[in-house]
């Protein structure tokens, strides 16, 4: 247990919050928490994403004087995972804006946030 | 109960899918060759040390450039779905004016901290390059710092015409940097149309600091205006 990599604690972490992200989603009738839900998940997959990336031993990949440019190669962390999850941050705040602003229409169209009334496209 | 049985049931197979991830998963020692080429390739060629942004705003601006136009599209689909309701309901404009003003300490906090959270918000813009930070994420911080100021004060107008005037003309130049790289440089959107300048100077890097500014414009206008859009 104490010879755990650092990246697979993070990424059980992230696996972790993944799951719970998905227990949120479907054991809940609110959509105000099916959305939390959903953002749990999105969190988890970028954690995990970005322990994937990780090197043994590795630093950002930022040269500077701690890192100088011939030590790059060994010592810093893969860099594709991190820019990766920078664009899925910005598309998961714009996925998270549509949902809420679907539950406010949905509010007004029902008073009820209660997922159970909406019952038209119920299958 | 049969239902809270089957998602249990869902939750726990997903869960042994992980499981199995994580028992197999092993420390990478070396990076990938992909990464391998960016890292060295981002110092070298582009001048840029911070790698990810190097990628970000470079190799992968494309992709960028994509994703500010998705974003765009959020913040027009939004107030377009928002919109449509808010007509059909008329008592939502009292309760606009009946909304309780903040307490003192908010406001007083807010007119504290807006001018550090925008100097802040620049900085990360503008030195995205040299380390952590760039255009989304400062951009991210001028929306917070938005969001505070509609928190604290919420008779705040924010100034429609003049965001969606900047976001637009953020947009235009971007096209045009990436338009000025497929003629003067290796293709689009090459950042060096402009000199590479000393490693790890402020202006280095050619045109990542320009292309990160515009970004950080355009993410923190399109943002604030999604938050303005959820208050009316």
């Amino acid at each position: 247990m104490a010879n755990l990599p650092i990246s697979t604690i993070v990424l059980t972490t992230g696996f972790v919050l993944m799951l719970i992200g998905l227990w949120g989603m479907f054991s809940h009738r609110n959509i105000l928490r099916i959305i939390i839900g959903v953002s749990l998940l999105d969190t988890g997959i970028h954690i995990v994403m970005v322990a994937i990336g990780y090197i043994a031993r590795g630093t950002a990949p930022i040269i500077d004087k701690a890192l100088p440019v011939d030590e790059a190669v060994q010592r810093a962390v893969d860099p594709v995972p991190s820019a990766l999850v920078v664009t899925a941050i910005v598309i998961g705040l714009a996925v998270t804006a549509v949902m809420l602003a679907y539950a406010i229409r949905l509010y007004q169209s029902k008073g009820t946030l209660s997922i159970d009334a909406f019952t038209e496209s119920k299958w | 109960m049969m239902r809270r049985l089957a998602v249990l049931l869902a939750v726990a197979l997903v869960a042994l899918i992980f499981a199995g991830l994580i028992r197999n998963y092993v420390e990478q020692e070396s990076l990938r060759p992909l990464a391998e080429t960016y890292v060295k390739s981002v110092p070298q060629e582009l001048g840029a040390p911070n790698v990810i942004t190097g990628i970000l705003l470079t190799f992968r601006a494309f992709d960028t450039l994509g994703e500010v136009a998705v974003l765009f599209m959020v913040a027009a689909g939004v107030g377009l779905v928002l919109s449509a309701g808010g007509k059909t309901e008329s008592g939502t404009d009292s309760t606009t004016d009946e909304r309780k003003a903040a307490s003192e300490l908010v406001q007083n906090g807010a007119d504290i901290l807006l001018p550090l959270i925008f100097i802040f918000a620049a900085y990360i813009i503008m030195n995205g390059h040299l380390s952590a930070g760039g255009g989304f994420q400062g951009g991210a911080v001028i929306a917070s710092g938005v969001m505070l100021l509609l928190l604290a004060k919420p008779a705040t107008q924010l100034a429609h015409d003049f965001l969606s005037f900047s976001e637009s003309l953020a947009g235009v130049l971007f096209v045009l940097v990436g338009v000025a790289g497929l003629i003067f440089a290796g293709g689009f959107l090459d950042n060096r149309v402009l000199p590479l300048g000393q490693f790890g100077a402020f202006f280095s890097a050619g045109a990542i600091p320009v292309i990160s500014l515009l970004l950080g414009i355009k993410v923190g206008a399109e943002l604030s205006v999604i938050i303005d859009r959820f208050r009316n």
